[in-house]
């Protein structure tokens, strides 16, 4: 029989998606996910909800924000050897 | 005569950020293409608009650049690039005051609200039930949907996967604060999800 409560397993949920429980504590929480229904859905629709969105890159980088970002790198850098940026070499 | 911008492969953060740091505009430019993936995307994800993640990105790197004889080396390279672009993305979030749910700090939230309310069982394959462009909505609007803090704290540790207290000395909070953040908001979005991938006529509801 478990001891784990379900207010428990919510608590050790993160962990037990991160595979960072302890082996003893894992197999409290596996005996609870076999007997309670609620607990096993919110364990599997949560894990696989971390699947989709690891799975999908939501906001690729547009080539035009890249091609932006360095143009004004290369003004940046291009001041700062001028001199009229910050001076490594100290003045 | 402008610096070259072609990144050079095969070095270490640490190596390039050394040659950088001499001068050296190429390891810059590696340093770049490493990160500005993550960096527009984490941008994206907090402030939740495109122009604010662009203005993120720039300033993150130029701002990198520009102090970039201040990094001694005792966290990583990335971590460090990471805690500006994020510093500059809230910034955006403050400025923007339509934004109902900018508060920040570590009192937002952290109540004994009920975490989980609606559970179903998701039908097997749920991604099949909707187009790329859907699925691409019904996902982007979740994370929309959540406080600025935890959309953060999501970012950092489940897209970007940082660790625990990476994201915690990131965001300047406490590991327990950073644990009951992500806890609150994968079950959050764990429900979002549930209302469009759950099996049909399969519905309960539970209070824990
Ligand atoms: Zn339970």
């Amino acid at each position: 029989m478990s001891l784990l409560t379900c207010k428990d397993f919510l608590k050790e949920l993160n962990d037990y998606l991160d595979d960072a429980t302890s082996p003893g504590l894992r197999q409290e929480i596996e005996a609870h996910l076999a007997e309670c229904p609620n607990c096993w859905v919110i364990c599997d629709t949560t894990r696989r909800t971390l699947r989709i969105y690891k799975g999908t890159d939501l906001y690729p980088l547009p080539s035009e924000v890249h091609q932006r970002l360095m143009e004004a790198l290369r003004r940046k850098m291009s001041q700062s050897k001028n001199g009229s940026g910050q001076s490594k070499n100290g003045s | 005569m402008q610096p070259e911008l072609a990144p050079s492969n095969g070095t270490d953060d640490a190596g390039l950020v050394r040659r950088a740091q001499d001068g050296d505009p190429e390891a810059f430019a590696e340093l770049v293409a490493r990160y500005e993936k993550s960096i527009f995307r984490l941008a994206r994800n907090i402030t939740q608009n495109a122009e604010d993640a662009e203005d993120v990105l720039q300033e993150t790197f130029l701002k990198a650049y520009e102090h970039l004889d201040e990094f001694r080396g005792d966290s990583k390279f990335y971590t460090w690039l990471v805690r500006i672009a994020v510093n500059q993305a809230l910034m955006k979030l403050r400025k923007r005051k339509t934004d109902r749910s900018v508060s920040l700090d570590e009192t937002f939230d952290t109540g004994e609200d009920t975490l989980v309310r609606e559970i179903a069982v998701w039908a097997d394959d749920p991604e099949r039930l909707y187009s790329q462009d859907e699925l691409r909505q019904i996902l982007a609007s979740a994370i929309e949907s959540l406080p600025p803090i935890f959309r953060a704290v999501f970012a950092l540790r489940d897209i970007e996967e940082l660790s625990t207290e990476e994201t915690a000395q990131i965001l300047n909070l406490s590991v327990p604060a950073v644990k009951s953040r992500l806890l609150r908001a994968r079950l959050r979005l764990r429900e979002k999800l549930t209302r469009y991938f759950k099996r049909k006529g399969d519905d309960v509801f539970a209070y824990l």
